[in-house]
């Protein structure tokens, strides 16, 4: 039929696929992430990015410091409401499609500060798609963050322009 | 040091005689009480002559409901002897009422004031006459209340929530 085995997308054979699915599969492959580290979940996402626990096995080593060549956002880190509006900023000029990971307590639901500078969870102001639990979690529960993104894009994807 | 420190003393009540209003001593630390109106003054002359170079901290406290006046400005100096026997660290206290809280502003002596009093104003919304940039320092500088006076609570978010509001307009 349409496929060679013996030469997988070789010169004579083809795959069938949705043009959806083709751009879903090479989004959730090359996420590129943007920090956003505000306080010691920071250390740890940091540790995430480096060759011990090592991020870029997931393809999405690329951490860029300029929001727009960035789709996932990593927040980590107490957010006070003078940061809130900063934070709001630099997700709006992300380009779509984009991702957020609220990483620990406190961007979670504000952690032990229920003060009257810190948010109460970043959802107050963010549409946020994974939760990472923990003071600070550990960087595995990060990598198993990153990997709910690529499962939540590989079967929702994002909408094509 | 008790010595050193006593010399300092005596002669500040000498100079000053209205200017010390009270003074304390609990293990090892001294307080001194000092009129509002001449804060700036003993200051200066602790400074010039007897070297007390460096200006720690310099913070407030509300007495809310405990005692008038309501505010005490509280300033921790320190000296740097020539040998480690001779340091000697002093905390000053200013009486500050709630009607008019506001202070001279310790600044002309020490400019490394310049922070900790924007940070007592940020806190406690206490003025400091003449200082050079009597902004907030930490909260967004439209926010309205003063979060260290006892008579705010501190799980209100309405303030930081307005500011934040006006924030994402700009």
């Amino acid at each position: 039929m349409g496929l060679n085995m013996n030469s997988v997308l070789g010169g004579e054979g083809f795959l069938l696929t949705t043009l959806s699915a083709f751009a879903n599969w090479g989004r959730k492959n090359s996420l590129w992430p943007m920090p956003f580290g505000t306080a010691c979940c920071a250390i740890e996402m940091m540790g995430v990015f480096a060759s011990r626990f090592d991020l870029s096995r997931f393809g999405a080593e690329v951490a860029r410091f300029s929001p727009r060549q960035a789709d996932l956002m990593i927040v980590s880190g107490t957010i006070t409401y003078k940061m809130a509006s900063v934070c709001r900023r630099i997700y709006d000029q992300m380009p779509e499609p984009k991702w957020v990971i609220a990483m620990g307590s406190c961007t979670c639901g504000g952690g032990p500060f229920d003060s009257y500078a810190v948010v109460q969870g970043i959802d107050e102001f963010l549409p946020v798609d994974v939760y990472v639990g923990g003071c600070p979690p550990r960087p595995e529960a990060l990598i198993d963050a990153v990997m709910k993104i690529q499962k939540k894009i590989e079967m929702q994807g994002a909408p094509l322009v | 040091m008790s010595l050193d420190l006593q010399i300092v003393i005596d002669s500040l009540k000498t100079n000053f005689p209205d200017a010390v209003l009270d003074l304390k001593t609990f293990r090892g630390e001294t307080t001194l009480v000092i009129n509002k109106d001449k804060i700036r003054e003993v200051c200066r002359y602790l400074k010039n002559d007897f070297d007390f170079k460096f200006i720690a901290d310099i913070t407030a406290i509300d007495y809310l409901g405990v005692k008038t006046p309501r505010f005490e400005v509280v300033y921790h100096i320190h000296r740097f002897g020539p040998e480690f026997d001779e340091n000697i660290r002093i905390r000053l206290k200013a009486e500050v009422s709630e009607e008019a809280p506001r202070v001279d502003s310790v600044v002309p002596v020490w400019s490394g004031a310049n922070w900790l009093e924007r940070e007592v104003y940020d806190m406690f919304g206490i003025e400091f006459v003449d200082h050079p940039d009597p902004r907030r320092i930490l909260m967004p500088e439209d926010y309205e209340p003063f979060p260290l006076r006892k008579d705010f609570d501190v799980r209100d978010r309405e303030a930081s929530k307005r500011s934040f509001e006006r924030a994402l307009e700009e």
